[in-house]
């Protein structure tokens, strides 16, 4: 009989492994911490959060965070608000900007939130983005970054349509994940903002929950 | 001989023993290797994949041009949101079914009287069910047939969608006042899509309304 050999070939395994290390390695994102930690309601929803979207967080103070997680729709946005608003932001804190998430502080103090540095950013007191009427910023930022986004995704599809391949076109979604025991007042407040801009539909941020039969 | 042997012996021994030890060399330990791409690979599956949000689609009413556009709803049931009792810290829920009457209105109809529910399953759930029970004994029968094979899916799907949006299907409406908190809201849609309601709404409260609500929950 031939002698067994005790150690077996654990190279497949390791190729395997490898694989897959290299395959989450690849698909995990970063996560950025967020300015504020929210507490979403549950419910039995199963759908999930669109890609493309801007997503405002109410924390459970009422306050409104804005977040559009396409970098370069961000940089884009950043530059029209600063347009409107008479405020130049370099190149350097456009990039930054763009590998940012929510924010919550009034344009004017944008500038000094970008300019800091993580750690530091986390410690200030965020505001939230003003949205009375008299003075509403975050109608704006909705607003150019819903232009912004149909521009790069017409840019996108003029760049297939040139190459002869096919877009696949996904509208923008608005997203509003707001802590459970918020106000509804401030909610409402968020979707009066969307609906004046003629927003209907939204997406309701929230944990799943089993369904109970 | 003996010693011969024990020489040849021991020469082949020796020799063996050199070539195995050769052999053995070529090829390397892998186990540590292993373990780090293991380490790594629950590393990244755990933290991966619980990134991705759920969400609740919703559609709010688009804001009626004029006020001749506002539909007359049939077989509505109106929800009331609130905070009560001390601090304000509980859930409170109210509902009255069809239109809105003031204390003293121009139909001279009895004033509308609320009536106290709660979010759990023998209150709002069990009201929904009651009230929507032709739609949901409706989209039973359907799915029955969808099982039987005797409808397609896409079929089935529209059937649906068509029944939830019957013009006799009860019709939601959500209003809140200014202390009710966002996990009500949820808590109420999310029972409203768990009952198969199709039609329902936030709206706005009216001060009638709110007249009435306060009186109740003074009591």
């Amino acid at each position: 009989m031939p002698k067994s050999n005790p150690s077996l070939d654990m190279t497949p395994m390791v190729d395997l492994a490898f694989l897959l290390v290299t395959f989450f390695m690849l698909t995990a994102s970063v996560r950025v911490s967020e300015p504020v930690i929210v507490d979403t309601p549950s419910s039995t929803s199963e759908k999930l959060l669109p890609d493309n979207c801007i997503l405002i967080t109410v924390d459970n103070k009422g306050r409104a965070f804005y977040n559009i997680n396409n970098g370069e729709v961000r940089m884009k946005t950043l530059e029209r608000m600063g347009q409107q608003y008479k405020i130049d932001f370099t190149d350097k804190e456009k990039k930054r900007f763009a590998g940012m998430t929510s924010f919550g502080v009034p344009i004017a103090q944008l500038k000094q939130y970008i300019d800091m540095e993580d750690p530091q950013r986390l410690k200030v007191k965020s505001s939230g983005v003003p949205l009375d009427s008299l003075h509403n910023e975050l109608g704006d930022w909705v607003q150019f970054g819903r232009i912004e986004a149909a521009r790069q995704a017409k840019a996108q599809k003029d760049k297939a349509d040139k190459a002869g391949r096919t877009f696949k076109y996904e509208p923008m979604r608005f997203a509003i994940k707001a802590d459970g025991q918020a106000n509804y007042i401030a909610v409402k407040q968020i979707i009066k903002v969307f609906t004046d801009k003629d927003i209907y539909r939204f997406n309701l941020i929230t944990n799943l929950e089993q369904q109970q039969k | 001989m003996a010693e011969v042997n024990t020489g040849d012996g021991g020469g082949g021994h020796g020799k063996h023993d050199k070539k195995r030890a050769k052999k053995a060399s070529t090829r390397i330990d892998m186990t540590p290797m292993v373990d780090l791409a293991f380490l790594l690979l629950t590393f990244f599956v755990l933290t991966s994949t619980f990134n991705k949000a759920k969400t609740m689609e919703i559609n709010f009413p688009a804001k009626p041009k004029s006020e001749k556009e506002r539909m007359k709803i049939n077989n509505a049931l109106t929800f009331i949101l609130t905070r009560e009792g001390k601090d304000e810290k509980e859930d409170g829920i109210y509902y009255y079914y069809g239109e809105f009457y003031g204390p003293n209105n121009k139909d001279g109809k009895p004033a509308t009287a609320y009536t106290k529910t709660d979010f759990s399953k023998e209150g709002l759930h069990k009201l929904l069910l009651d009230r929507n029970k032709p739609t949901i004994d409706a989209l039973d029968a359907l799915e029955e047939k969808y099982k039987k094979k005797e409808i397609a899916d896409t079929t089935y799907k529209r059937l649906a969608l068509k029944e939830k949006g019957k013009k006799e299907a009860l019709t939601v409406l959500i209003k809140a006042d200014d202390k009710a908190v966002y996990k009500n809201i949820i808590d109420a849609i999310d029972e409203l899509n768990i009952c198969n309601v199709g039609k329902y709404a936030i709206v706005d409260m009216g001060q009638g309304e709110l007249d009435i609500l306060n009186a109740v929950k003074k009591k």
